[in-house]
């Protein structure tokens, strides 16, 4: 708008107010009394923070997309933060953000040595479930699930969460025992899943095999409400909603010791300087032993290579996620129309992103097979990251031996899923020293026998 | 591909021939050892980036067990050795000294 009319200032203070309405925001401070300042201010959200709307669009529209601002600041690291995140991936910024919004603790930095969600927060195949066969891990799961759900709203920022559905194939005997199993033990998590037929598979799958020979669909574990999200879209929602709440987010940081002061923690040191803090949570992934090290305790984790790869886009052909763990592989189509395909874990530790060639082989091999169709498809990319494996596939969410350390880790090959769950968890943890849902995962449980053991039992592809 | 050369049959052997044993030179815990030790044994293992020992096996080959030097965060191999070997060759420790000055792996540096 370049003449003398401008419509614009007409409407701005229009939109504003829309923009103002108690909608949506519940990160607000709920025991704020104070009645001045702007209405957002008294709801904990920084002022300058534009909301995202069809407001917002229509704003930008008439003023050239001139106003957009950055989704979040990148400042530099005060001298001292209540708390620190060591990890800008999904656990962590999910992490720092119930941090704020559920407990009130808003002076936190989020360290990263790399840039924000280029983990494997970045890399993984965006599945979302919560089908599990223990009872905690049902609970965090579940929990995480259900947050995705409304995420979007909570965050005011599309992370295109697709509740398309995810089956897992049975495709050997004791699979539908498996299965069953699971469907029942789900039935009394609460969590909503049924063992369903081959049929049913091949109604909701038109483009797959059940056949066989070698491996025929002999069922499948069915959760309607699972599905995938846009994983980046997590990553940047919860760093923008952090940033908002006044936290830092502070990338190209890496720690390169921890400070610790008569077994308790008082600060980092940093590639940008020492940071003092109070409390501090290692939120790390595979990096998580090389972190412990620095604060003089080991964790029961080897860091191995996942790698997943997609293939060129097609039309619409498959709108579940189809998850074949006799076989090794998992496949849906993103919304692109790229296949995107898991494959497995190299044999041995290693910090490299990129894998053994083999295992593409061997998967896309094996779902030759059970999808005819994608024998011709062209793959595109392929890429691998870093995975936290600990002995029982289950995860740590856990104090350590050095008090005010809390550490997150050991997802391993499917912690995209449980972000929002793990978040909200460790935030309680890391507030009030104990929470229910991480009670059962601490890092003490192996000398204790109380394994949470989901590496067969699940038959998930680990 | 990584491979490995077995120092028994003397096979240039790539990944799909071999299987991945784990962290090498792990002291067997046994009747009397504290809970500590223990936990040691069974659970935590050796992950560091960079400098690693592991217990490898020529499966799809002579079939026997060796060890083998590694670097975990360029896949370079520094090499293999004889799994009667109650610590590292002072050879291959030296040839690692030259490329990763000041390395450490448990007691072994």
């Amino acid at each position: 708008m370049t003449g003398g009319f401008r419509p614009y200032d007409a409407l701005m203070s229009l939109f504003r107010e829309f923009a103002a309405l108690p909608v949506a925001f519940d990160w607000a401070e709920k025991d704020s009394k104070t009645t001045r300042g702007h209405p957002r201010q008294r709801r904990g959200i920084r002022p300058d923070m534009k909301r995202y709307s069809a407001f917002a669009i229509a704003r930008e529209a008439l003023r050239h997309h001139t106003g957009w601002e950055r989704a979040w600041r990148s400042p530099e690291p005060k001298k001292k933060y209540d708390a620190i995140i060591v990890g800008a991936g999904g656990h962590g910024l999910a992490t720092a953000y119930y941090l704020g919004k559920n407990y009130g603790i808003k002076n936190v930095a989020i360290l990263e040595k790399g840039w924000l969600g280029g983990g494997n927060t970045g890399r993984n195949t965006t599945i979302i479930r919560s089908n599990y066969l223990q009872d905690p891990s049902a609970a965090i799961y579940e929990k995480a699930r259900s947050l995705y759900e409304t995420m979007s709203q909570d965050l005011n920022y599309n992370v295109m969460f697709s509740p398309r559905g995810v089956m897992m194939l049975a495709q050997t005997q004791h699979e539908i025992r498996g299965y069953k199993r699971t469907a029942h033990a789900n039935k009394l998590q609460g969590v909503a899943t049924e063992f369903i037929s081959p049929q049913r598979v091949k109604e909701l799958v038109p483009i797959i095999n059940i056949d066989g020979p070698r491996y025929p669909v002999l069922g499948a574990l069915w959760q309607p409400r699972g599905g995938t999200a846009r994983h980046d879209a997590v990553a940047w929602g919860y760093a923008r909603a952090c940033s908002a709440m006044g936290m830092d987010v502070i990338q190209q940081c890496e720690v390169t010791g921890v400070r610790t002061e008569g077994g308790k923690v008082i600060g980092v040191d940093t590639t940008k300087g020492a940071i003092d803090c109070d409390k501090l949570g290692l939120v790390v992934a595979g990096h998580s032993g090389v972190l412990a090290e620095k604060a003089g305790f080991r964790l029961p984790i080897e860091s191995l290579a996942l790698q997943a790869l997609v293939s060129e886009p097609i039309k619409p052909c498959m709108n579940v996620v189809v998850m074949a763990n006799t076989v090794h592989g998992y496949m849906s189509q993103s919304d692109k129309g790229e296949m995107v395909i898991g494959g497995g874990t190299d044999g041995f530790n290693n910090y490299t992103q990129r894998g053994s060639f083999h295992h593409i082989e061997e998967t896309v091999r094996a779902l030759n097979e059970t999808f005819p169709i994608i024998s011709r498809l062209k793959m595109l990319r392929q890429w691998g990251g870093i995975v936290d494996m600990t002995g029982d596939r289950s995860p740590i969410l856990s104090k350590t031996p050095v008090e005010g350390i809390f550490v997150n880790c050991g997802w391993g090959t499917g912690g995209f899923k449980a972000i929002p769950g793990s978040g909200w968890a460790m935030a309680e943890l890391m507030a009030k020293g104990y929470s229910p849902l991480t009670d059962e995962f601490s890092m003490w449980r192996f000398r204790e026998g109380k394994f949470i053991d989901e590496s067969v039992a699940a038959g998930v592809a680990h | 591909m990584l491979t490995l050369q077995c120092p028994y049959c003397g096979v240039n052997a790539e990944e799909t021939e071999l299987t991945a044993g784990g962290e090498a030179h792990l002291k067997r815990e046994t009747v009397g050892s504290s809970d500590d030790d223990f936990e040691g044994y069974l659970f935590m293992r050796e992950n560091p980036k960079g400098v690693h020992f592991e217990r490898w096996r020529h499966s799809y080959g002579c079939g026997k067990w060796f060890l083998a030097a590694r670097d975990t965060n360029t896949l370079e191999v520094f090499g293999t050795y004889s799994a009667q070997s109650k610590e590292p060759p002072k050879e291959l420790r030296d040839k690692i000294s030259a490329k990763r000055p000041g390395w450490s792996w448990r007691e072994f540096k």
